[in-house]
This record gives structure tokens, C-alpha cells and sequence, in this order.
């Protein structure tokens, strides 16, 4: 019955995430991008992780694809849709710093994959995926990376207003 | 002739059975039919409210020919609207376009599923529960999919291929972006009081105290922001008729220009409800003796007409005014309200 539901969804997602990058207009692509962060709320929720799931949809789909979308209303890419969305410069060192990062990540995954047990599936206890839970594991055993994520993110928006600033002004 | 009778034997044998086992499930479907459909037919009734309260606040009679007290009038318009001609413009995004005032009304729905609007009885051997899920997170969850009903602004704008739209869409969405901060931190109080996302352990922390007496703070602020998160007057910035014509909605005709403001209404009612589970009790009566039905509805209907006197009393605000009372404002205020709310907590 799970798998029932988890094949479409997951078969929905990465035809979702090639569209975002096949997709010929700005527009299209973020349409895209906001199906699939769906999807991969769906699949949260098949895991029972409701919370995750609900955070997944806030944040990503509801908060960082509004403001990707507003970048895209503010710029009117939709005129510049055919020429310069396909061509733009490529910079040889990004390229290989997203490579390596991408293969790192990858690896990562297919690692964890055959390391599983997936014949003997551990049970879940009744509290997984709850705010109660998720907060714990949150503030005792990751408080280091949720730390040092948080400082990133108040660095970057100290960023932007220091770039906006003179434009304001 | 046996084997037909047999198999209808067995065959109803089967219905039965397949019907028994899945009790949950057929409960849950009926449930989320009754919730979309009464949803639904509460925009007429609510136009018709407006329309008729509208006309006393500013001393005129409001529609009164069709049918008793007017009560036809909604019906008409219905008619009038899904007989108009639908005109969409050549340089439009067909698809988009026909996609924002679907998902507009689709998430409007889909977040009343997990507003509890009664508390939960016996009938027939089952325990029925009056709501459509209750997730251990569903606070989270009308939030959640109030944020995606932005996108049918933001769509309806890009879409439309018109400066006025893509102004109007590019305010509301920040409008609703800004004021679903407020929106959030102030119900974070009530979070705080409970220890619990499920707005039925909310209800029942209520039982002798409704919140807007312990937090009248925060349900100042979650109702200001309410009214700015249903862009209703005086926040009504996005459809400000002096300087955008009609907003995001511009371009839009018949039925589809009337599903923005199908999906405007639905919202109405789901901000009342949740006003009235996280401030004013739920279902709890505190000694008037109702069904708890009939009181968690006239609280509804109460905040509604508050909604409407709001609509008829002020003028519309400045957009950057707005815009510098939800940031400089509302959020400093709900901050420290946590502030106090939090350390009271602690001690």
C-alpha cells in the first residue's frame, strides 16, 4: 500500500526536477521546482516525519520559492526567456566546486543505501517525527550544526542588506 | 438462474465485508465531502451577509428583489458569472492562467481539513470526530498551505501579462508574506501556553479560560494579521481600485474571476475559526447551554461580521504605510509579547 503511493510520487519528483532544469522559461522552472518540493513533502509524510513534512512545505515551498518568484516578477526574466537563460557565462571553478560537492553528496547516499539492513526494517517509536522529538534531537545531539547553520544564514541576510544598502539610499 | 443468484450472494457478501473492514476509511471520505461541500456553500450565504450588512452600515437596503430578504441574490450573480463570456488575452500564459484561481479555491479547502469544529460524540457504535485530521501538527499545517495560497496571486500576475496584474500580484504576495509573521508569532504564544501544534489539545486548554482573556495582546495582533492574510479592507492593498484596477485579478472573467473571491470567502471562514480555537474557546460554551456545535458556529458568525463593520468603518491604509505597520509594528510588539508570554512560562 505504501509503495502504492511512494512510486508516483517519487516518479512525479524527478520529472518534476527535470523539468526545472529542461524547462525553457524562468517561470516554468520555479513552477516545477514548487511541485517537487511537494512531492518531497509527500514522501516525508510516507516516512511518517508529519512535522518535517509541514516544515519541508513552509520553508521551501511556500518561503524560498515566493521569493524566487518575486525575483523573477521584479527582473520580468520572461522577455529574456529564449536568449540569455540558456547562455550564460559558466565559470570553470564553480563547475567543479558544485561538481565535487554533488559527487560528495552522492556517494554519501549510495553509501548509507547499501550499508542499510533493509530486510529486518527497525520499527518506529510511537513519538518519531514529532515537534517534540525533532527539537530534542535538535538542541542535544545537532546543536553544533544548527548552530553554526544559523550564524550562516543571519551572515548571509547581514550580507544582502549591506548590498542593498547603497541602492536605497 | 442459480449461479446469478449465487453470485449476488457472494457478491453482496463481499460489499458487506470489504465495507465493515474499512469503517476509517469510509468515515474519512464522507467527512472530507461534508467539509469541502459545506465549506463551499457558505460563500453564497456570506456574500449575501455582506452584501446585506454592507448596505445598513452605510444606510442604503442592499439587494432585497430576488427572493425573500434578497437571499436569492447570491444564486443570480452564480448564474450571471457562469454564463459570461471567459475572455483571455492573446500574450497571455494560457495554462498559468487557468492554474491561479484553481489553486487559489484548492488550498482555501484544503486547509479547513484540520479545523476542528465540534467536540467528538458517539453515533452508532462509532466515535465520530468533527474534523477532518487531526495531525500533531496542524497549526503548522493551515499555515503551511495559507502560504501556498500565494502562489495563486503570484500566478494570477505573472500570467496575465499586464503591469496592473503583476503590481497587484507582487503586493499581495508581499503583503502576505510579511503579515504571516505576525500571523505566526503571535499564535506561537497561545504554542507556548498549550505545549501543543494540535488545535484540538488547544480547545481543550480552554476549557475555563478562553486565551483572549490570559493573551489579549496576541489576539490583537493574530487578528489584525488575519484580516491583512484574507487581503480584506482596510488591508485590501492588492485589489486598490484607484491605482491597480482590480489587482492580480484584472484580466480574469466569469466564473474564473469569481473563484478569487470564492477562495477570499473560504479564507474568511477558516481565519474566524481558527480566531475563535486559539482565542475564543472552540466549541467550549463556559456554562450557556448549547451544542458545542452551535457554539464554535456563532463565534464563526460573530468574527465574521466583524470582518464586514471592519470592511465598512475604515478607509483603505497606504501601501507603504502598511507595509512599515506590519514590519516596524505588529512584529516588535508580538516579539516581546512572546518575550513576557515565554518568562511568565519559565517562573
Amino acid at each position: 500500500m505504501e509503495l502504492l503511493i511512494f512510486y508516483p510520487i517519487a516518479g512525479l519528483c524527478v520529472a518534476l526536477a527535470l523539468g526545472v532544469i529542461l524547462n525553457t522559461s524562468p517561470v516554468g522552472s520555479a513552477m516545477c521546482l514548487i511541485g517537487m518540493m511537494l512531492g518531497l513533502a509527500g514522501i516525508f509524510v510516507l516516512q511518517q516525519a508529519h512535522f518535517i513534512a509541514v516544515l519541508q512545505v513552509i520553508i521551501y515551498a511556500g518561503a524560498i520559492m515566493v521569493l524566487f518568484m518575486f525575483v523573477i516578477m521584479l527582473l520580468n526574466l520572461k522577455q529574456a526567456a529564449s536568449a540569455d537563460w540558456v547562455s550564460r557565462d559558466k565559470n570553470l571553478y564553480i563547475t567543479i566546486l558544485t561538481s565535487a560537492l554533488a559527487i560528495g553528496i552522492l556517494y554519501k547516499i549510495v553509501d548509507v543505501t547499501f550499508m542499510a539492513d533493509l530486510d529486518s526494517p527497525a520499527e518506529l517509536p510511537d513519538t518519531f517525527g514529532t515537534v517534540a522529538t525533532v527539537g530534542e534531537s535538535l538542541f542535544t545531539d545537532f546543536v553544533l550544526p544548527f548552530e553554526v547553520a544559523s550564524l550562516l544564514l543571519l551572515a548571509a541576510m547581514i550580507g544582502a542588506v549591506v548590498l542593498a544598502k547603497p541602492k536605497l539610499d | 438462474m442459480d449461479w446469478i443468484t449465487e453470485f449476488l450472494d457472494e457478491l453482496w457478501d463481499f460489499i458487506v465485508q470489504s465495507l465493515a473492514d474499512n469503517i476509517p476509511l469510509i468515515v474519512g471520505s464522507v467527512k472530507a465531502v461534508v467539509i469541502a461541500v459545506a465549506v463551499m456553500s457558505v460563500v453564497p450565504f456570506l456574500v449575501w451577509l455582506e452584501r446585506r450588512l454592507m448596505g445598513r452600515f452605510q444606510v442604503r437596503l442592499g439587494p432585497n428583489r430576488v427572493g425573500p430578504f434578497g437571499f436569492g441574490q447570491p444564486m443570480a450573480d452564480t448564474i450571471k458569472l457562469l454564463f459570461k463570456e471567459s475572455i483571455i488575452q492573446t500574450s497571455a500564459d494560457k495554462f498559468l492562467f487557468h492554474l491561479a484561481p484553481a489553486v487559489v479555491v484548492f488550498t482555501a479547502i484544503v486547509a479547513f481539513a484540520v479545523i476542528p469544529f465540534g467536540a467528538p460524540f458517539e453515533i452508532f457504535g462509532q466515535n465520530i470526530e468533527l474534523w477532518g485530521a487531526n495531525i500533531n501538527s496542524g497549526i503548522l499545517f493551515v499555515f503551511a498551505i495559507s502560504g501556498m495560497g500565494i502562489y495563486g496571486m503570484v500566478i494570477a500576475g505573472l500570467s496575465s501579462n499586464n503591469k496592473y496584474s503583476l503590481m497587484g500580484g507582487l503586493r499581495s504576495s508581499a503583503q502576505m508574506i510579511s503579515y504571516e509573521l505576525t500571523l505566526g508569532l503571535s499564535a506561537l504564544s497561545i504554542i507556548l501556553l498549550t505545549g501543543s501544534l494540535s488545535l484540538v489539545d488547544m480547545v481543550k486548554a480552554q476549557e475555563t479560560v478562553p486565551f483572549i482573556l490570559i493573551q489579549p495582546l496576541a489576539f490583537l495582533l493574530f487578528f489584525i494579521a488575519g484580516v491583512a492574510e484574507t487581503n480584506r479592507a482596510p488591508f485590501d492593498l492588492p485589489e486598490a481600485e484607484q491605482e491597480l484596477v482590480a489587482g492580480f485579478h484584472t484580466e480574469y472573467t466569469g466564473m474564473k474571476f469569481a473563484m478569487f473571491f470564492m477562495g477570499e470567502y473560504i479564507n474568511m471562514v477558516t481565519m474566524s475559526a481558527l480566531v475563535t480555537l486559539l482565542f475564543l474557546g472552540g466549541w467550549n460554551s463556559y456554562g450557556i447551554p448549547v451544542w458545542p456545535i452551535v457554539s464554535f458556529a456563532a463565534k464563526v458568525v460573530f468574527l465574521l461580521c466583524v470582518f464586514i463593520w471592519l470592511r465598512s468603518t475604515f478607509p483603505r491604509i497606504r501601501y507603504d504605510r502598511l507595509m512599515t505597520f506590519g514590519w516596524k509594528v505588529l512584529l516588535p510588539l508580538c516579539l516581546l509579547n512572546l518575550l513576557i508570554t515565554g518568562t511568565i512560562k519559565v517562573m
